[in-house]
């Protein structure tokens, strides 16, 4: 029973690290529109950040500065948030999908520096010894779980109320606008590039934090936790979840999650060791074909967007010009 | 500095070139990044592959003049052509048309373009294992050219090929009927429909000769280094930054991108060192979007 306990606090931290990834995601893609495929790389800024920053002093690497876990944390937002501004100031003026081919290409070279800048983050050894919080409490690994659990809890409430109060601010609303009818908002006087920006900013920063969160309770991190995959995964959980919707975003990482430790679980009890690789591969498949029947299916997700105001006129559902029909 | 990165920027670029055609004419007729594009690449060498095993044993597999391989490959690539062409055209029927027919936002294309590429990749990778795969196992010995450069037959057989293949596609544009039509519908496809041309043919067109570049691209990269599930994925990067550099829907640009994104990588291997390679193509596409986000030889767009 206990273990079973141990077992649930552990999945249920790790699946709402993810989810403060996927509030991230929402702000850039539900709330504005902008599509990141680089999610990998700005989770990974933010955890070798914030474990450069607070691991104990090494012989063999630059960086070790052993400093407080919340001080990590807010490195790992800002350096998140400042890429996250670099790239949008570079591409946020240009075709809306110039963004989704550049932060694809950040990603891919956040992996690279991740592996080769070995002096400052253990190449493809990875960096370990990064302090877990509560580790005082280690030998009992419930407890140890359950307080990881409340402090990942903690932090996404916070985030998540942060968020609430932004998208029903002025600031959230104008967001909105742009999002549904750029013309409109910029004929209304609002700078829609600096909006966007800010909101590339603190969605990319997030998913920083939700980096650091992760690096922090699993204590260990390598260039290959941010892969394409990573990216493909947080994709998954908000557009199932609903975008736009943050309950959605939470909920649909939990379900993701679930079915894709459950499937590696089923994986590795019933599956021949040495097929394993093979089977992980079709759970791949199986999860990209689910995300693009939703998107055929139910554009919407699990759980739509609340919409604040109630007029639509009719066909205003696009949300950019549609493609060649 | 050693010259021979010439040689080699000149053949990956080739490559590039090739795979970035197809990025380019679905991007400028679809108007959407298809992140699925590189599984193109791969898909047709695997394709080659499995056929050129099947012909193997009709035709034999013994190494055909100079070159590395035999006829069963050389009868397998206008094959795997076929098949990933036709891959293209249904991954459209089932996918992207369903999208578009829902008047579905460019950027939901793009997201399914995401999936898709990450379904179709590990589908190979369930089909082939994560095990390098070859085309042949014979060795080659390098002609020299003076001033210490050297290629292989192989090498410049594909040079030639794509030479061949560049030239096809360029005359098709601008010469034929469909060629014609496809700028039609590049440049404005709601005037196209209207003038009387069947805009879902050119459409399919487009994802035919994307297609089947791929494939030619991928049987390219699969005799130059070797098959595996990743290897297209891996040159997205490259062939988006190529279609950037050369301006979206230029067929000629993208073969110019195509040539200078290997170039570069080329140079790169030699004076950075080889594991900086991937950045390289990340560093172009920031350089293009920040100095001439239209491209070389693209019209800047509103």
């Amino acid at each position: 029973m206990i273990e079973i306990l141990g077992y649930a606090a552990f999945f249920l931290t790790i699946a709402l690290s993810y989810a403060v990834i996927a509030l991230g995601l929402n702000v850039q893609w539900g709330q504005t529109g902008l599509f990141n495929v680089g999610v990998a790389g700005f989770v990974g800024i933010g955890a070798y950040a914030s474990a450069i920053l607070t691991a104990p002093d090494a012989a063999d690497r630059i960086g070790g500065f052993a400093l407080p876990i919340p001080l990590g944390w807010v490195a790992a937002f800002a350096a998140a948030a400042l890429a996250s501004l670099a790239l949008g100031w570079l591409t946020i003026r240009l075709r809306a999908d110039y963004l989704a081919i550049a932060t694809f290409g950040f990603a891919v070279t956040v992996q690279l520096a991740a592996l080769n800048l070995e002096p400052l983050t253990g190449g493809p050894f990875g960096l370990g010894f990064i302090p877990r919080p509560f580790n005082g409490f280690a030998g009992d690994p419930l407890v140890f779980g359950l307080l990881n659990l409340a402090l990942v809890a903690l932090v996404l409430a916070f985030v998540w109320w942060v968020l609430e109060r932004l998208v029903r601010s002025p600031w959230g609303r104008v967001l909105k606008a742009v999002r549904e009818d750029e013309e409109a908002a910029r004929a209304l006087g609002k700078p829609v590039t600096r909006f966007r920006l800010q909101a590339f900013a603190i969605g990319g920063g997030i998913m920083g934090l939700g980096g650091a969160l992760q690096a922090h309770f699993i204590g260990f991190i390598a260039p290959e936790n941010y892969l394409p995959t990573l990216t493909f995964q947080v994709w998954t959980m908000l557009v199932v979840g609903g975008a736009g919707n943050n309950l959605g975003a939470v909920v649909g990482s939990v379900v993701v999650w679930g079915l894709w430790s459950g499937s590696s679980f089923l994986i590795g009890a019933a599956v021949d060791p040495a097929d394993q690789a093979r089977a992980a591969a079709l759970q791949i498949v199986l999860i990209g074909v689910a995300l693009c029947l939703i998107l055929v299916l139910r554009p919407k997700g699990l759980l739509a967007e609340v919409l604040t105001h109630h007029r639509r006129p009719a066909g205003a559902q696009a949300q950019d010009r549609p493609a060649t029909r | 500095m050693n010259p021979q990165f010439v040689v080699d920027g000149l053949v990956a670029g080739a490559m590039i070139g090739l795979g970035a055609i197809g990025v380019t004419l679905t991007y400028s007729i679809l108007r959407f990044a298809n992140f699925a594009h590189g599984e193109f690449i791969t898909a047709g060498a695997y394709a080659a592959l499995a056929l050129s095993g099947l012909l193997g044993a009709f035709v034999g597999s013994v190494p055909v003049g100079d070159f590395s391989f035999g006829w069963n490959v050389l009868l397998a690539v206008p094959l795997a052509i076929l098949v990933t062409g036709g891959l293209a055209i249904l991954l459209d029927a089932i996918l992207f048309g369903v999208l578009r027919a829902k008047a579905s936002a460019v950027i939901i294309l793009v997201i399914a373009s995401f999936g898709a590429s990450m379904a179709l990749r590990s589908l190979l990778e369930f089909v082939f294992t994560s095990q390098p795969a070859y085309f042949t196992n014979e060795l080659q010995i390098a002609v020299r050219f003076g001033w210490g450069l050297r290629a292989t037959p192989d090498q410049l057989l594909m040079l030639a090929a794509t030479l061949v293949l560049i030239l096809a596609v360029h005359l098709l544009m601008t010469k034929t009927q469909v060629g014609r039509r496809m700028r039609a519908v590049s440049e404005n496809p709601a005037l196209a429909r209207l003038s009387g041309i069947d805009v879902r043919g050119v459409v399919r067109t487009a994802w035919f000769l994307g297609g089947g570049l791929a494939a030619a691209a991928g049987i390219m990269a699969g005799l130059l280094v070797q098959i595996r599930p990743y290897m297209g994925f891996d040159l997205l990067l490259p062939l988006f930054a190529a279609a950037i550099l050369g301006g979206i829907g230029s067929v000629p640009g993208a073969v110019l991108g195509g040539i200078v994104v290997g170039l570069c990588e080329a140079l790169a291997v030699q004076t950075v060192g080889a594991e900086w390679r991937a950045a390289v193509a990340f560093l172009i596409l920031t350089l293009v979007l920040l100095l001439r986000p239209q491209g070389l030889l693209g019209r800047a767009r509103s």
